[in-house]
């Protein structure tokens, strides 16, 4: 069997008969079996369910009715809630939680006909940038193993990478999507806020998570998010929008597309590697046709300060309800309830969820609020009103997704503010709601570089063209890292 | 103890359960009474990834209030995170208005013990979900939760601290619940939580600006225990004042079985709620013709109804005051008088026998065991002369201890229809005159007083059937 890399490639042999979903599907477990040990991208494999998925997909297309996914295998990031099968979020809090139900976006994916072959590892509760605060241990980079994956959704981008499935989910709060698809030399899409309903998710910072998928191509990620996209009756905040076929719009030629150079995006501290990568890229996208121009996003320094205090208020009351008292992690032997909740909450949850925990409540504590919540606030409408302007002169905007290639597993861990800043270039279009995305830009001392266009709002089918453009005249996007030859 | 040169100042905040039929923020039943838990969706539990969704009737019954009591009623309003850790508060937070409640402002006139009025400012209306039940008794030392109350939607509505006695107090509260109850907003049903108060209560010399320090009396679910509530905070706060002492700002909890208040939680131990704007809901933004469409199709308001009852039914004022105390028993009336065709035998017997029944057995109108159509039903026989008045009580007796179910049923079953047959009550009428000739004598000599005794011993020989009206007549054409 000539393996897949790629959706699009998976369906045609599907449709060509060259193999089973039943084949596919045991092919990627054993894929995950065999080298997961190394990279801990998987947290655990859902062998039965994906086998009974797959032998319905076998059916459905034997019958001429599969779904646009039928048989294609997957993994979720173990954020989403997958009925029957464990969910953790990462954590111990949840590492006895079996979720009696499954979140929407992955309902839409099974009912399309996508194998979930298991849950992907993840930093706990999505707050990392590294994959090093999972219950479930670190994932290794598979282009360096002695790097990290990026996060949260670093199980996700390097089981992609790794080839251990042809596509997972991923969410993004100040990056967590794109941060590691540029880590592990992957696509990977966020899209606008509401575009993908977060009902199952398991929240972190509610105002800003979002779901998007993590893929190979850019044409994988269309199909990806066509099909997990949609208004939800059951998420207040999902979009009544109608969802245009992705995949039907992408060969579009670029002539005309006005591309955004955010002069605060190419500055010092950004890793020149990356840059000459970044740049070269951006230089691509001017031959195909798009034309360059300069704009400004003058509040970009105040983004992160903004979102680090944004995010933890919201999560220190979502995380509120893991308690010791309904599910998850209960202490030994309470003596009273104080002693439940304490014990409870300080064995279940690792140290950096804490500490996002107390920034959070501290941020909202009484005559704090002003100074810290509000301010913030003050500063996520200077930011979406920056990209507001500037999508007034420009289609789409592109620049770096990271400062930096992966680095070492425990570079940054005793630092975690060099950790928030990470996130530099990821956060602002989070806080402004946009749909963003990373593709492969090329390498930097052997290690991924991504390119990161950010979108207006729904705006999505022009990124994800000019994504797909971009890969029709490059290949980084196909180079694997147990084979690529690299720059 | 005497109150004498202590001015008293109350707000209270009162909790009303709106009588929805699905939760606030899911789907479930609001329904009171199931068993544990049986009402608790995955919302209700908190589970992770689950979100909140607004159920629209809810704001009708919040705006159908504000309209009511002339407030304003804020066409975006916006739902905020109150968090605290309580094993009953499922999510650790409870969604509520902070900022933007949709209900500000308005005022309610009522009328004292003194027949004088009074006009109270509300301050503002705001919607919350109620949290489930801690169950801490029969668990051998543990605590049971109930979530089936968890997320059943809530309007607090919050009082300016304009009150100046108990009286007003309980007058207030009195009337708010006659509104909620005759706009439909909620069933109040106080013995089940669906309407509860917390009192508020400063005290401070009279001629002081300055308001006294308060205390917070919470979770008061009787109007007779909010009055005794409140009297005993004030009392006690006068005599710690007066022997030198401070009031201290903190919650107290009313305990009716020792008829006081005690310390909850100080305000050193008070919560810090960190409130914040609920992210997982959008501000709720109406359309102004969805509130005029809830102001035209307001119900009948308690003085309107109240009018009505006196030009309709032609009853004292005094009467209709009461019979529209709450919308349960102004239908009640108005089915009793339906189905007797007499409305004011119906406004005297509810009155009377129901109310004064009711009250002595503690017993909320809605668990009533008469129903209207027994008490309709039971006036119609005394209407048209089926069974006499004295008959009707006893009926009534067994209808309230539930021997009995239908009125005329009962009636045939046990022979208790009244005879109007006089060739049966005259041979009784013939042998009390002989058995009583003292009496007879007594009467003939112009004591006609004695006929109220003679008239007595036929009852009592027919077992209370004889019309009283026919005895009488009886006994006047055979004396007279």
């Amino acid at each position: 069997m000539s393996t897949p890399v790629t959706i699009e490639g998976a369906l045609r042999g599907l449709a060509a008969g060259e193999y089973s979903s039943v084949e596919l599907t045991r092919h990627f477990l054993d894929v995950i079996r065999e080298r997961n040990p190394v990279l801990n991208a998987v947290i655990s494999t859902t062998d039965d369910i994906a086998i009974a998925q797959a032998e319905q997909a076998d059916r459905d297309r034997q019958a001429g009715r599969g779904g646009p996914l039928a048989g294609v295998p997957i993994l979720h990031k173990d954020i989403f809630c997958t009925e029957g099968a464990r969910t953790s979020a990462g954590s111990k809090m949840l590492d006895n939680f079996v979720s009696p139900y499954s979140a929407t976006a992955v309902e839409k994916l099974t009912k399309a006909g996508a194998i979930m072959v298991g849950k992907a590892n993840m930093d706990e509760f999505a707050m990392g940038s590294s994959n090093e605060n999972s219950f479930y241990g670190v994932v290794r980079n598979p282009w360096q193993t002695d790097r990290v994956p990026g996060g949260s959704s670093g199980g996700s981008a390097a089981a992609v990478a790794a080839g251990f499935c042809l596509a997972a989910t991923g969410t993004d709060t100040g990056g967590s999507i794109r941060q590691p698809a540029s880590f592990c030399g992957i696509t990977g899409i966020k899209p606008t806020y509401g575009r993908v309903s977060r009902w199952g998710m398991i929240a972190y910072g509610s105002s800003l998570d979002q779901a998007g998928p993590m893929t190979r191509t850019a044409a994988d990620a269309a199909l990806m998010l066509q099909t997990m996209a949609g208004f939800d009756h059951r998420d207040s905040t999902s979009l009544d929008e109608p969802v245009p076929l992705f995949t039907e719009a992408l060969d579009q030629p670029l002539a005309g597309l006005r591309i955004g150079l955010c002069k605060e995006y190419l500055q010092d501290g950004l890793d020149s590697g990356v840059e000459t990568q970044v740049q070269n890229a951006i230089r691509e996208l001017e031959g195909l046709g798009a034309s360059l121009v300069e704009v400004s996003l003058p509040h970009t320094q105040y983004a992160v300060p903004a979102y680090y205090v944004i995010a933890p208020a919201e999560c220190s009351a979502n995380l509120s309800r893991f308690d010791g008292v309904r599910f998850g992690h209960r202490c030994d032997d309470p003596v009273d309830l104080e002693d439940l909740y304490t014990r409870s909450r300080s064995e279940g949850f690792g140290r950096e969820v804490r500490q996002r925990i107390m920034v959070g409540a501290f941020a909202l504590s009484a005559g704090y609020y002003d100074a810290y919540y509000r301010k913030a606030q003050q500063i996520r409408r200077l930011i979406k009103n920056d990209f507001i302007s500037a999508f007034k002169t420009v289609d789409l905007i592109a620049g770096p997704v990271a400062p930096s290639t992966a680095f070492p597993l425990g570079d940054m861990t005793d630092d975690p503010v060099a950790m928030y800043l990470q996130d530099i270039f990821t956060v602002p279009s989070s806080l402004a709601g946009l749909p963003a995305m990373s593709i492969p830009a090329g390498f930097s001392d052997n290690l991924p570089v991504g390119l990161q266009l950010i979108g207006n709002y729904l705006d999505e089918g022009r990124m994800l063209n000019a994504a797909h453009q971009f890969q029709q005249r490059t290949d980084w996007h196909l180079r694997s890292p147990d084979t690529g030859e690299v720059s | 103890m005497t109150r004498q040169g202590w001015e008293v100042v109350i707000g209270l905040e009162i909790h009303t359960q709106l009588n929805t039929a699905s939760k606030l923020f899911s789907g479930s039943s609001a329904q009171f009474g199931s068993a544990p838990n049986s009402q608790a969706s995955l919302v209700d539990l908190g589970f992770p990834g689950v979100l909140p969704v607004v159920n629209i009737a809810v704001f009708r019954k919040a705006i159908s209030f504000g309209l009511a009591i002339g407030a304003t009623i804020n066409r975006t309003s916006v739902f905020d995170r109150k968090n605290y850790f309580y094993p009953d508060l499922p999510k650790g937070y409870q969604i509520t208005q902070l900022d933007q409640p949709i209900v500000v402002g308005g005022e309610v006139t009522v009328t004292l013990s003194d027949d004088s009025t009074k006009t109270i400012r509300v301050t503002r209306a705001h919607l919350e979900e109620d949290a489930g039940k801690s169950l801490h008794e029969n668990y051998q030392g543990q605590s049971g939760i109930d979530l089936n109350r968890a997320g059943t939607p809530l309007i607090e509505i919050v009082s300016e601290p304009d009150m100046r006695s108990t009286d007003e107090a309980v007058a207030y509260a009195r009337k708010i619940h006659q509104l909620v109850t005759f706009l439909d907003v909620s069933d109040g049903d106080m013995s089940q939580g669906s309407f509860r108060c917390d009192a508020n209560v400063s005290v401070r010399p009279i001629g002081e600006t300055e308001l006294g320090t308060r205390t917070e009396t919470k979770n008061i679910n009787s109007f007779r225990f909010l009055e005794r509530a409140i009297d005993f905070e004030i009392d006690r706060q006068i005599e710690v004042l007066e022997n030198g002492g401070r009031v201290v700002q903190e919650t107290r909890l009313y305990d009716p079985d020792r008829d006081e208040t005690r310390t909850m939680r100080s305000k050193e131990t008070s919560m810090d709620y960190r409130y914040f704007p609920e992210p997982d809901l959008l501000p709720v933004v109406l359309e102004q013709a969805f509130i005029d469409d809830i102001a035209v199709s307001l119900p009948e308001l308690p003085e309107a109804r109240k009018t009505r009852f006196v030009t309709d039914y032609q009853l004292p004022e005094a009467d209709a005051q009461i019979l529209t105390g709450s919308r349960a028993l102004a239908d009640y009336f108005e089915a009793v008088a339906r189905i007797s065709g007499d409305a004011r035998l119906a406004s005297n017997w509810i009155r009377v026998e129901l109310l004064g029944r009711l009250n002595r057995d503690e017993i909320e109108l809605t668990h009533s065991p008469v129903t209207a159509e027994q008490l309709g039903q039971l006036t119609a026989r005394i209407q048209d002369g089926t069974i006499s008045g004295k008959i009707a009580k006893d009926i009534f007796d067994a209808l309230w201890l539930k021997r009995a179910d239908d009125v005329d049923h009962y009636i045939e079953e046990n022979g208790l229809r009244q005879m109007t047959d006089s060739s049966s009550i005259e041979p009784i009428v013939d042998q009390v005159i002989n058995d009583n000739p003292a009496q007879v004598e007594q009467y003939r000599a112009g004591k006609t007083r004695v006929l109220g005794f003679l008239v007595g011993q036929v009852m009592k020989a027919s077992g209370g059937k004889a019309n009283p009206r026919q005895v009488n007549e009886l006994f006047r054409s055979r004396l007279g």
